[in-house]
């Protein structure tokens, strides 16, 4: 009888922590469905092919159009000018730590890397349009206060290191005699680190990228503040522009009543911005995989 | 021949070199971060500052709401993800099987991890403003960023518990117990620092979200404090205060950088070197919590 008890009592608990891990799965279904449900009331009324074709974005004035294009195109903007300094000096430091550094400096050296990822979004929010704009009014004197440029560059900086971590990771995984079949080869490190290291390493390497474009095209704060709210569709990263993020706060902030026109908006911003942050999660999601298998 | 070595040796000190510099500039930045905020805000720290109401002067401004609303919601947030985090973690790892549901469970936490979490804040707005009705209040905040940051826990919880030896489950087995009583006695345990870490790390990312709680509504300018958790009267604790409408230090922080008077920039920074303080205090916890749980298993 005794050992009956037990067997129920640990069914329960195994079900009880089943339901507790299935919540996540509730937390993505409820996403999709709050999205999809206000995006098709959205399109009800905006016609598809407008919302993608159409150089306005002006939802909240009289004359009303609905091209997501402006806000796009500042959204890859931004992200593109992070990745260029996040891929760039996370790439560097990763292949630093993980090829030329003792183990001991690296456990130090991580962390603090670390701290840049964590410094609150509003902060480099502060920084970009109170520090780094006014730095660059010096190079390019007819930069406005909100632009694309400080942004993007003070982004990439909280970016690096996603990449630097998880490009360091990736390293880490390739084995010990991969390297030494190179070096009895007799290549030097040099040749090593970018002749075997890195090819190894690489779908490691490209998934931290994606993880970094992920987290940069998703990223609200820091162009909220340093970017601007004013959608315009231009390709000069010296003027302000406003990412689907930054618009969601602007209506955010306002009072918009629930079921408008304008409500629905940020719920068709908000699926345009998931699906495009969908799409590089499950690519990073594989690639990660893939290196973590080969070298089991 | 010599052009040839002097490539060589420009090419072989290229990551020394290139990495020590990236290393070098992207501290430097944060330096220089540090510095500068410290240098905008630190005349308006003091006593006056953190026990006042927000207003229109700046001089007379202070966090009074914002930091007791932080600490509301990180309460809150703390209660929420450590059982369900903890749950899904051990899940994962000790029962799932090897086979379709593990895979997609796995897939599906980490691409929550990787959505933005303003997307988060739309689905509070739907599900717990309007469909729950709970309004703009404290509840919805904290369990919109309990969401954002549970997978965290459940990625730190996997990890701490996949670091526990499998030695000391066969001893456990062994010795006559079952399953539960392994992983409640010994693995647990054992892995304890590793999870709290995670907990921690996951309030250090909490306290400093702040779109998806602009999303839900929170308002930016509150001058009043929610009602209390403690009562005189039996019995003695009330959770009224979790209707209340609020306000957190990054939203408080984030409405004063977005004034363009200089005043409020100066009180922007104060309240972000308030903020940094919290937020890096607790990260070094999560980081000292951690080194001495991999020093732990490895004398294991």
């Amino acid at each position: 009888m005794k050992i009956n008890k037990n067997k129920i009592i640990e069914k329960i608990t195994e079900g009880a922590l089943f339901i507790s891990a299935s919540l996540s799965i509730f937390v993505t279904i409820g996403i999709i469905i709050v999205l999809l449900f206000e995006t098709i009331e959205f399109f009800k009324e905006v016609p598809l092919i407008k919302f993608f074709t159409e150089k306005q974005w002006t939802p909240l004035f009289e004359d009303k159009h609905f091209g997501i294009l402006p806000l796009l195109n500042a959204t890859i903007l931004t992200s593109l000018i992070s990745m260029i300094v996040a891929i760039s000096f996370g790439l560097t430091i990763a292949v630093f730590i993980s090829e030329y550094i003792k183990p001991e400096k690296r456990m130090i050296l991580k962390p603090i890397m670390e701290i840049l990822a964590v410094v609150p979004t509003v902060v480099y929010g502060y920084f970009a349009l109170l520090f780094v704009t006014p730095l660059l009014q010096k190079i390019f004197p007819d930069i406005s206060t909100f632009n694309a440029l400080s942004p993007g560059i003070v982004m990439g900086f909280m970016i690096i290191p996603i990449i630097a971590t998880m490009s360091d990771d990736a390293m880490q995984a390739v084995p010990k005699w991969l390297r030494e079949g190179g070096y009895a080869l007799g290549a030097n490190k040099f040749q090593v680190t970018t002749g075997v290291v890195i090819p190894s390493a690489l779908s490691g390497i490209m998934a931290s990228f994606i993880l970094g474009v992920s987290r940069a095209v998703g990223e609200t704060m820091i162009v909220t503040i340093a970017a601007g709210q004013m959608p315009n569709f231009t390709f000069n990263v010296l003027e302000p522009m406003e990412t689907i993020t930054a618009y969601i706060v602007q209506v955010s902030l306002g009072d918009t009543p629930a079921g408008t026109l304008e409500f629905k908006t940020i719920f068709a911003a908000g699926m345009t911005l998931f699906v495009l942050t969908f799409v590089l999660n499950i690519i990073s999601y594989f690639l990660k995989s893939k290196y973590r298998e080969r070298y089991r | 021949m010599k052009e040839k070595k002097l490539i060589y040796k420009i090419r072989d000190n290229f990551f020394p070199v290139a990495g020590l510099f990236a290393t070098i500039i992207s501290l430097g930045v944060l330096f220089v971060l540090i510095i500068d905020v410290f240098k905008d805000g630190y005349l308006r720290l003091n006593w006056q500052f953190l026990t006042s109401y927000p207003s229109r002067i700046p001089e007379k401004a202070g966090i009074l709401s914002a930091w007791v609303g932080t600490l509301w919601i990180m309460v809150l947030t703390a209660f929420l993800i450590f059982p369900i985090g903890v749950a899904s973690g051990i899940y994962l790892e000790e029962y799932a099987k090897p086979g379709k549901i593990k895979d997609f469970l796995e897939i599906n936490i980490s691409n929550l991890a990787g959505v933005p979490s303003i997307i988060y804040g739309l689905l509070g707005l739907q599900i717990f403003v309007y469909s729950f009705k709970m309004d703009r209040s404290i509840l919805a905040g904290a369990l919109t960023l309990s969401l954002v940051v549970l997978p965290i826990v459940i990625v730190a919880t996997r990890e701490s518990l996949k670091a526990v030896p499998i030695s000391l489950r066969e001893a456990s087995f062994a010795l006559g117990a079952n399953k539960l009583q392994t992983v409640i006695f010994q693995v647990l345990p054992s892995a304890f620092s590793g999870i709290l870490s995670g907990v921690i790390l996951a309030m250090s990312r909490a306290i400093g979200e702040t779109a998806p709680l602009i999303t839900i509504g929170a308002l930016t300018y509150i001058a009043f404090l929610p009602t209390g958790p403690f009562t005189t009267e039996f019995p003695f604790i009330t959770f009224k205060g979790l209707r209340d409408f609020f306000t957190v230090l990054p939203i408080q922080v984030f409405n004063w950088v977005s004034r363009p008077q200089k005043g409020f920039h100066a009180n922007a920074a104060a309240g972000i070197i308030i903020l940094l303080i919290i937020s890096l205090f607790i990260n070094f916890l999560a980081i000292y919590l951690r080194i001495k749980f991999e020093k732990y298993m490895r004398r294991k």
